[in-house]
């Protein structure tokens, strides 16, 4: 009996306990990206922003979650039902098992995996079936067009996503997260690989078909793309998935480039600051930036979108990573 | 080690069930989307293994990649389901002929590795442990260093069909107008308007 | 050297960069809206609002079913229907106003002679069901009794340019 409770549940609750420990922020996390969404974007089009639950209206997420929880979910007659209310769960789900490899802190991770920037480039490759199989499913025009588009746009930005992250494995040496996040001890990797840095950042956009690259929800056009046909619950699956994904991609962002925990110089005042906080604080400035975009540039055409992917982000990353592995090797650096 | 037992054979029997499914089952969509499910319980398959490089790279490159494109092209495709059915009778033979060819084969494989003299050799070989050599380099030692040829070799390969696949579906269609991006960011105001000073009632001479 | 200066900032993003710049200054401006139904915008004296049936200042309603109103309001809202009072006076037993057919074009408190039927300075008056807003004659001198003070001084305010 005391070794199934030291061999298995132990551990078992131990790691539950460390999955709601990073469930539950993320969840709050995403539900107050919404509201500071609409605030930056409000502040940049001189507007007041939701202003009116709360102080502030700081209640604005928790009372638009309470809606949706409480609407009818309408699953259409022409639907396939198994896969219609799959697609939102799955989205949902990758957005979230992703973190299991997220390095908070030296040695706060939920699993230090040897190949956990290749676990998270599966991750975020995977997440474009919860779109396709939405927009199959729901058995609509606008649906279908809006899975096809982003079907192609993010399976091409995460060809120049897969070399951006090359370069920064060969500069770190090492595909563990944590150990990335060390190697940037002196320098972070955005100096040296600034060019990367703007390709990761933008293809990150168009993963996560935010603006400027939404054309998978394209109101204007798709009325709302691949979730048309959802409602209540299934849409704020996806919703949750799309802002969870933001989150993700600046914590990728800052893991990789901006040096993870670490302060900005290791000094007095600023190494006294914890390297949750410091990570925390990195994401915040990555999804301020994806906020930004939206407020200031208009959507691509699809044909645009497509030649920046291929003929200027593929040439480009590619370059870079033969340049970055001859610097490396003629520097003596590796 | 009963935990990881017990993942192996929910792996295998996952597997090996939704292929079945891949080929019985009547919607093609249901079958790439199984197709998926057998992919990624064989990338569980190899992280038991101990193979988490390659079990990553599965997921990255055939479920991340390659399945989309094949579900984009089958959820796009209007199925005649009885038409389908029809044919099914007369390439029985056929198919039963390659399955039969296939099967030969595998045990073939099998066979070799039981009976060849050298495969127990290539068997012993000495592989280092995990602690001290990953995944990634155990596999650029044995692609860049051992058989660097063959692997040159295999991409050669790989790149003619590319280039081939880009030649046959290139056609160049005579005068088309094509956007010129980089041209119309160029164009300055300066350049194309000219502002003159007309006199009155001069007729724009 | 036009052709190097080209590429450096198409290569820089200057265009892109410039545009971030810019939303990121009209982040510190001040606020263009106003917070709604806590703060209000000015309204004209001209203003035409929901509609009221004024009275003199003795109490004696104003209208006096001329029917001119009736006759000019272009989306036929009005509907009015006259007798003599028992004083003999000339008044009207019903003065009916489908708002929902109104398109407020302020025909009607243009025809008035004796400045009966005016547009108040009320826009507030949203309901949820269609009968709410067949508005009848006692709902008509209701608005007129709550807005007099209101609809006299913009009248007042507005005499010199008319």
């Amino acid at each position: 009996m005391l070794m199934f409770w030291n061999g298995y549940a132990l551990p078992t609750v131990i790691i539950v306990a460390q999955v709601v420990a990073i469930v539950v922020p993320l969840m709050l996390a995403v539900a107050y990206l919404t509201y500071a969404e609409r605030k930056v974007l409000a502040a940049m089009q001189l507007r007041m922003g939701p202003n009116v639950v709360g102080w502030w209206g700081l209640l604005q997420p928790i009372a638009d979650g309470l809606k949706l929880l409480t609407k009818e979910t309408v699953i259409p007659s022409g639907a396939n039902r198994l896969l219609f209310v799959a697609a939102p769960m799955l989205s949902f789900i990758l957005a979230l098992v992703a973190w299991a490899v997220i390095p908070f802190s030296a040695g706060m991770v939920l699993a230090n995996i040897n190949v956990g920037v290749l676990y998270l480039f599966a991750i975020s490759s995977l997440g474009v079936y919860g779109i396709v199989v939405a927009g199959w499913a729901s058995n609509s025009k606008y649906a279908f067009l809006g899975a096809l588009r982003s079907a192609a746009q993010m399976v091409s930005y995460e060809v120049s996503i897969g070399f951006v992250i090359v370069t920064v494995i060969m500069c770190a040496g090492s595909m563990n997260l944590s150990k990335i996040v060390e190697a940037q001890k002196h320098v972070w990797f955005f100096i040296p690989l600034f060019p990367m840095f703007i390709v990761f950042f933008i293809s990150g956009l168009a993963e996560t078909n935010r603006t400027p690259f939404d054309l998978a929800e394209g109101e204007s056009e798709l009325v709302a793309g691949y979730f048309v046909e959802y409602s209540s619950m299934t849409f704020a699956l996806f919703y949750l998935g799309e802002y969870a994904n933001m989150i993700l991609i600046s914590a990728m962002t800052a893991v990789l480039f901006l040096g993870g925990w670490l302060p900005p110089i290791d000094i007095a005042p600023l190494n006294w600051i914890p390297g949750p906080v410091w990570f925390a604080l990195k994401i915040a400035v990555g999804l301020f930036f994806f906020l930004w975009a939206r407020a200031t540039l208009p959507r691509y055409r699809y044909d645009q979108l497509m030649r920046l992917g291929w003929k200027v982000f593929l040439p480009f990353s590619l370059l870079w990573v033969a340049l970055t592995a001859g610097v490396l090797v003629y520097g003596g650096l590796v | 080690m009963i935990v990881s037992a017990l993942a192996f054979y929910v792996f295998a029997a996952v597997a090996v069930a939704s292929g079945v499914m891949v080929i019985s089952s009547r919607n093609p969509v249901h079958s790439v989307l199984f197709l998926i499910l057998a992919f990624f319980n064989a990338a569980g398959l190899f992280v038991l293994l101990g193979a988490e490089f390659l079990a990553m790279i599965l997921v990255i490159v055939y479920v991340g990649a390659v399945a989309v494109l094949f579900l984009f092209v089958v959820m796009m495709l209007d199925i005649n389901f009885v038409a389908l059915r029809e044919g099914f009778m007369k390439y029985l033979p056929v198919g039963a002929a390659i399955g039969l060819v296939l099967l030969a084969e595998l045990l073939l494989v099998v066979g070799a590795w039981s009976f060849a003299p050298r495969a127990k050799t290539v068997l012993d070989a000495p592989v280092p442990a995990f602690d001290q050599l990953s995944n990634a380099q155990a596999l650029g030692r044995i692609l860049y260093t051992d058989n660097l040829y063959l692997f040159q070799a295999a991409g050669l390969v790989l790149l003619v069909a590319m280039i081939g696949a880009i030649v046959l579906t290139l056609r160049e269609r005579e005068g088309v107008r094509r956007q010129n991006a980089g041209a119309q960011i160029a164009r300055r105001r300066e350049d194309v308007i000219e502002i003159r000073k007309l006199p009155a009632g001069g007729g724009g001479q | 050297m036009a052709f190097l200066d080209r590429t450096a900032r198409s290569f820089l993003l200057a265009e892109l960069v410039k545009g971030l710049g810019l939303t990121f200054s009209y982040m510190f401006k001040p606020r263009a809206t106003i917070n709604y139904p806590y703060e209000k915008g000015p309204l004209s004296p001209r203003f035409r609002g929901e509609h009221a049936l004024r009275r003199y200042a003795n109490g004696e309603e104003r209208c006096i079913a001329c029917k001119l109103c009736e006759a000019i309001c272009p989306a036929q809202a009005i509907t009015i229907e006259a007798e003599p009072r028992e004083d003999g006076s000339r008044r009207t037993t019903r003065y009916d106003i489908d708002m929902t057919k109104c398109i407020y074009c302020g025909f009607c408190q243009e025809a008035c002679p004796v400045d009966a039927i005016v547009e108040g300075p009320n826009f507030e008056y949203a309901a949820e069901t269609r009968e709410e807003l067949y508005y009848n004659k006692d709902k008509l001198l209701a608005n007129g009794d709550r807005w007099e003070a209101e609809i006299a001084s913009n009248l007042a305010a507005d005499a010199p340019y008319r």
